[in-house]
């Protein structure tokens, strides 16, 4: 019966947020944004995005101001890929955790990453997307619902289709399908909001973790990347640096991971118990499938990089060879800590070394120089071992370490980006103070937003469906209570 | 006869079993099980949480025999399965009351 009622709030949520997009979708945007979509805004004319790939490389030096954008072929095709290498992430993360439970809770885990694609996948298109990126709303705070349902981003010409197309800085040549990079942002909001999951695996309410999937993608999730990534959201006007969701996606996921546990409470038997990983294999190729995919989420993230508008160029090849030497650095100094603090190189602790340095260096993945990753890497390993080993002296239950990980790499990474940054910003170390202090600001902000809104979000749903599982259920094991499923057979 | 029952270190097994072979013993139950003795357990440490697993995977090795072939097999169990080190096992010889070959029927040393 508990689970029938859980249900049909699930449905209604979602019955209730469809009118108000549809609604929306007949509604006229007041004035196109200003920044990054407003060439966008204007659909390019079929023959010219064919015409495109020829003209586009050699036009580059004598474009003029605000021309209409010209479809880049190599770009497309590159966030086409990298598109796909973030959605390869979220299998990767869902072994990543699924590895680390028990046994009986295995398909479980699985199933909270996955279920973020599909919940996620839909919410993204029918409104996601324009509350992220459409026209803003409020000063900075959201976009409006004149792109719900991916409104715009297709008309007719005689018949022929007509794609919108996507320019980060409108002043330069060279853009992508509006659709691609709607689709690339999609797999940010689906990966987000199942990295929170490794914070309540093994006893969360499978209907109140979906309904709370759809909450916080929509009112912290997309609120966050206008902020952020958006050219009106009112972090991007204060030059806050977040090349591919350290802010956005790390920070805000790890610390919304905190304010679930609270409501959610420790597992039964921790710490007693014996709560070891049942198949470390699994939780080490979820790692390496990361690690490939996070290819795509900072090379990939040239297309939002303030000062470039070429995807596949030389800032995308600067994020991708971070991307490599960072996570090396940080898997390295992770093992060497846990060796002399706990005697021992464990491979959970490569691994969970390698996803620190990826998550430390994904704000500062554009910004900073090869010797700076390094520095961040090794930082990185050990920063995090120290957040995960908090949780022993503090006494919370993070199941997988959501925050320790994505929390405390997350909030550094950000911070050290102010310090680091010298390709298209100059942090401290380059003698600007301001970058700094303006990573502070927005830190602080993102990680107070998603923080009290979690907090609310967990208090109604714990009031309302129940956050957690019966005892028992828990007990016997999420995937027979939850799915009726076992793992292994 | 007597049931002879080993514990071992796993990696011991192939070896025993050669070994016992090679003295003509044709037939031999293995099961995988798990215990301590004074070895006793081990310590496992996944990110800062430390557990003390009690019991360690052995096998027991259960052979029947007939009495003048107990010293025998027991010695050659001692010398193929031990290495020296803590936690090599032990030996037990139960006294055996009667055995049956179901496919024939027969009875006693004739059924071992």
């Amino acid at each position: 019966m508990r689970f029938k009622l859980s249900f049909v709030t699930l449905l209604a949520t979602v019955a209730l947020m469809l009118p108000v997009a549809l609604l929306a979708e007949e509604a006229k945007p007041a004035a196109p944004a200003q920044a990054a979509l407003s060439s966008a805004q204007k659909a390019a004319p079929a023959a010219a995005a064919v015409a495109a790939p020829a003209t586009a490389p050699t036009a580059a030096p004598a474009a003029p101001k605000n021309v209409d954008p010209v479809l880049n072929t190599g770009d497309t095709a590159w966030m086409l890929v990298s598109s796909a290498l973030v959605l390869f992430m979220i299998p990767g993360l869902a072994f990543f955790y699924g590895g680390m439970v028990r046994q009986k809770n295995v398909l479980s885990t699985i199933m909270h990453s996955f279920v973020a694609m599909g919940i996620v996948g839909v919410q993204w298109a029918v409104m996601g997307y324009s509350l992220s990126f459409g026209p803003d709303v409020g000063g900075g705070l959201v976009g409006n619902l004149s792109k719900a349902l991916m409104n715009g981003l297709i008309s007719f010409k005689d018949g022929n289709p007509v794609f919108a197309l996507f320019q980060n800085v409108p002043t330069e040549p060279g853009a992508i399908p509006e659709y691609v990079f709607a689709m690339y942002q999609c797999m940010f909001a689906m990966i987000t909001v199942a990295l929170i999951s490794g914070a309540i695996a093994e006893r969360v309410k499978f209907s109140a973790y979906c309904v709370f999937v759809l909450l916080w993608t929509t009112l912290v999730y997309d609120p966050l990347a206008h902020w952020v990534w958006m050219s009106d959201g009112w972090l991007f006007k204060k030059g806050a640096l977040d090349f591919a969701g350290g802010t956005v996606v790390h920070l805000s996921s790890g610390i919304s991971a905190l304010a679930f546990l609270v409501f959610l409470g420790k597992r039964h038997g921790f710490p007693h118990e014996r709560m070891a990983p049942h198949s470390l294999p699994l939780t080490l190729l979820g790692v390496g499938m990361l690690w490939f995919g996070w290819f795509g989420f900072n090379a990939g993230s040239a297309i939002v990089g303030p000062n470039c508008s070429d995807a596949a160029g030389g800032l995308a090849g600067l994020a991708f060879a971070t991307t490599t030497i960072a996570p090396a650095a940080a898997g390295l100094s992770w093992m060497v800590a846990e060796w002399i603090h706990a005697g021992k190189p464990s491979a959970l602790g490569f691994g969970s070394g390698v996803v620190a340095g990826l998550v430390v260096i994904t704000p500062a993945a554009g910004f900073v120089q090869p010797g700076a990753a390094i520095l961040m890497g090794l930082a990185a390993g050990v920063v995090c071992y120290g957040g995960v080993m908090m949780k022993a002296k503090l006494k919370y239950d993070d199941s997988l370490d959501a925050f320790g990980v994505h929390g405390v790499g997350g909030t550094f990474g950000a911070l050290a980006t102010g310090v680091f940054a010298t390709v298209g910003a100059k942090g401290l170390l380059a003698g600007d103070m301001k970058q700094f202090m303006t990573q502070v600001i927005a830190v602080a902000a993102a990680g107070a937003y998603a923080f009290i809104v979690t907090l609310v979000l967990a208090f109604i749903l714990d009031k309302t469906m129940g956050l957690r599982v019966e005892k028992e259920d828990e007990i016997m094991g999420l995937d027979q209570t939850q799915h009726s499923e076992s793992a292994y057979n | 006869m007597k049931l002879i029952e080993a514990i071992i270190k796993p990696f011991k097994l192939d070896e025993v079993k050669d070994a016992l072979n090679e003295i003509g013993i044709e037939g031999i139950t293995v099961s995988e099980v798990k215990g301590f003795g004074r070895q006793k357990g081990h310590t496992e440490l996944y990110r800062g949480a430390e557990y003390v697993v009690d019991f360690i995977p052995k096998v027991k090795i259960e052979i029947a025999v007939a009495d003048e072939l107990v010293v025998k097999v027991v010695e050659t169990i001692e010398n193929t399965a031990k290495t020296g080190r803590i936690g090599d096992g032990k030996i037990f010889i139960i006294p055996l009351d009667e055995a049956v070959r179901i496919r024939t029927g027969e009875k006693g040393i004739e059924a071992i």
